[in-house]
């Protein structure tokens, strides 16, 4: 256990230049382009984007859950480990317990032929060592605080309903006690009011647990309510960084706008019969390797956006972007 | 109490002028007094779906059904367009009730067509564009200037220019691309109605909002009537003109879009609104408690009274009046009140609320 000064001066992870190139049919399609990031303890990062923009495979990257599928490059320190390179077992080590996954679709990611209450105390005694009846005792206890009463945790996954499921699952991260949490896309699949009761959640046992959070979705509207800060991520980087409220209220970066814009504001006369749509599709990774890769459906594009190499920079306090448009200042971090 | 969301301040800035085009006396598309009820399987009773729901669709208008998974909407989908066969009350098509003969139905879905949330389960991966979209005007053997309707449908879609796309493959399409295709081939029937189930749901944020504004241009340009099933009320903020809430197999609110998602009166459309991020720093949803709703045990009463935060909240005097857990409420009409929800009407105690 870290004392609360060292925990001040050292953040939890700390993400520098990563990249990760898939191998496909003899081909290298690099998914995630050079991402940088720290994350204090207690910290929540929200990751919006749209499918194929990279943020997946970024969050998984950082546990190497692609094996060797994909080539993972650059330096994931987690708590002063780099999760890249250390061994195996260590590597194993984190998993559960010092870092946790909540999966996007818990029916896949569940053992089907396993009761929930089994799939709960297993990470348990493996990694926290246990005894069976201790880990069913805290095994009962976190699921009564998801909300599955104790009568049900001898149940199979396909005797849930999806949310409930879904709280399974985020049980199943919070059994070994992480300090870190990934969750991709936890609500994707679920019903509005479903969504808003698992978030909640989540965010109630994080706050209490001061866990830090990274989730991955691509709803920026329903992330400002949830995350302190917000990575917004296009082609495998980060387009745009900053504090939730800042950048969903005030983006910087014209992507950041148009998909904020894509989510309506019931009652706000703009959008009233004026769905806000950006024409093109997303790249394909592997597309566009010159200049910003925006600049094809950017409607301030100009000829200088086309070419060259755009990075991250600080555009104000706790704030970057990549962008030309927006002027560099100095105060602001990444 | 549960807090009733203040949205008088979304009111005051959305003044817009509701240029809901005049539906004329035939509506395209009705359902009256329709339930489909599915048989009960393994020891559970039989599912009443859709309970009792009347609906309409007039010439040119769009309207958004919204409700959660298992309230039944995509079932009332389905039976709008005749793949379902109703248990009870009918649906109407230009004012004349559906023939189910084989022949007649052939006939009607070339004019009221389905759009399927998932266009990559729509298409078939080994069928191209071309053949995806001449799919149905060959089965209604409206083969004379097949190509021509084909390229026209795309171009319509928005698939342009067709040539660029008629000898690709889905796979080799985004998912946006797709959904058009899909809609292309929706379009290559010249039909009237399209009902449109969740079709923006599996596509990306800024994708989305081309397809709904496609849909939005198809009315516009063609006089295309169309019923977009969705969980999403911002959907029915962009393009609808009226919209239907759905609860357990009925229509619990109904009004346009301006009365139902700046005036909600049901608590169930209440509590919907209130769960969709606004942006503002003293943001609280409603969250409603309780096991999701289900279709084989529909509650006595009100069918929302056991996760009603209204009801709850009563006092013992209103709760008397109201009798939410035994009194049945009356199914909508089109023309009738705007939400079924006992604690409306004006002989209880409490306030109306909006």
């Amino acid at each position: 256990m870290t004392t609360p000064t060292a925990t001040a001066s050292r953040p939890l992870l700390e993400v520098r230049d990563l990249h990760v190139t898939y191998r496909q049919g003899g081909q290298a399609v690099p998914a995630v382009r050079g991402v940088d990031f720290t994350l204090a303890p207690g910290d929540t990062l929200g990751v919006a984007g749209e499918s194929g923009c990279g943020k997946s495979t970024m969050a998984l990257s950082l546990l190497r859950l692609h094996g060797d599928a994909a080539k993972v490059t650059g330096e994931v320190l987690f708590d002063g480990e780099n999760l890249l390179t250390t061994s195996w077992s260590k590597l194993r080590a984190v998993r559960w317990a010092g870092a946790s996954v909540v999966f996007q679709g818990a029916m896949s990611a569940l053992n089907p032929v396993r009761t929930v209450l089994d799939q709960i105390v297993e990470p348990m005694v493996l990694h926290d060592r246990v005894g069976p009846k201790e880990a069913e005792r805290r095994a009962t206890e976190l699921l009564d605080s998801v909300g599955i009463p104790a009568r049900r945790i001898r149940s199979y996954p396909h005797e849930f309903s999806g949310g409930q499921r879904q709280r399974v699952m985020i049980a199943m991260a919070l059994a070994c006690r992480p300090d870190l949490i990934i969750a991709d896309e936890p609500t994707t699949a679920l019903d509005v009011m479903v969504q808003a009761q698992i978030l909640e959640l989540l965010g109630e046992l994080v706050r209490e647990s001061r866990i830090a959070v990274i989730m991955i979705t691509h709803d920026l509207s329903l992330l400002a309510h949830t995350c302190d800060r917000l990575a917004v991520m296009y082609a495998g980087r980060i387009v745009e960084l900053g504090p939730s409220r800042q950048v969903l209220k005030d983006p910087q970066h014209p992507y950041t706008r148009s998909l904020s814009q894509a989510f309506p504001t019931i009652g706000d006369p703009a959008s009233r019969r004026a769905p806000a749509g950006l024409p093109g599709d997303p790249p394909r990774p592997g597309e566009n390797d010159q200049g910003c890769a925006f600049a094809p459906r950017c409607p301030e594009a100009e000829e200088s956006c086309r070419s060259g190499e755009l990075l991250l920079w600080p555009t104000g306090p706790g704030r970057s972007a990549a962008c030309r448009h927006v002027p560099p200042q100095h105060g602001g971090t990444s | 109490m549960t807090p009733i969301p203040d949205r008088s301040g979304a009111e005051a800035r959305a003044d817009v002028p509701a240029q809901v085009p005049a539906p004329e006396q035939t509506p395209a598309l009705e359902a009256r007094d329709l339930s489909v009820v599915y048989p009960g399987s393994r020891g559970r009773g039989p599912a009443r779906a859709v309970d009792g729901v009347n609906l309409r669709i007039g010439k040119g208008e769009i309207v958004a059904l919204i409700g959660e998974s298992g309230c039944g909407k995509s079932t009332l989908a389905r039976a709008l367009v005749g793949l379902v066969r109703p248990t009870g009350g009918q649906v109407l098509s230009q004012g004349r009730p559906l023939d189910y003969s084989a022949k007649a139905l052939k006939q009607y879905r070339r004019h009221t067509q389905l759009v399927l949330q998932d266009p990559g389960g729509a298409l078939n991966p080994k069928q191209n564009v071309y053949d995806a979209v001449a799919l149905g005007p060959r089965l209604h053997r409206l083969t004379e200037g097949l190509p021509e309707r084909v390229h026209g449908a795309l171009a319509r879609a928005g698939l342009r220019p067709p040539e660029a796309f008629v000898g690709r493959y889905p796979h080799e399409l985004s998912g946006g691309q797709q959904q058009r295709a899909v809609i292309a081939g929706v379009l290559a029937l010249d039909p009237m109605v399209m009902v449109a189930d969740e079709p923006v749901a599996s596509l990306d944020a800024s994708v989305r909002g081309e397809i709904l504004k496609l849909i939005l241009h198809l009315r516009d340009e063609l006089g295309l009537s169309a019923l977009v099933v969705s969980h999403d009320l911002g959907l029915a903020w962009n393009i609808a003109d009226r919209v239907a809430v759905m609860y357990l197999g009925r229509v619990v609110e109904q009004g346009t879009v301006e009365e139902v998602l700046l005036h909600p009166k049901h608590p169930y459309t209440q509590a919907l609104l209130s769960v969709i991020p606004n942006g503002a720093e003293d943001w609280r949803p409603t969250l409603l408690t309780g096991e999701p709703p289900d279709p084989t045990a529909i509650p006595a009463g009100c069918r929302f009274h056991p996760r009603c935060g209204r009801w709850a909240a009563a006092s013992e005097a209103d709760r008397a009046a109201a009798a939410c857990d035994r009194r049945e409420l009356p199914v909508l009409t089109p023309d009738g009140a705007r939400a079924a929800c006992h604690l409306l009407e004006p002989n209880t105690l409490l306030p109306e609320t909006v």
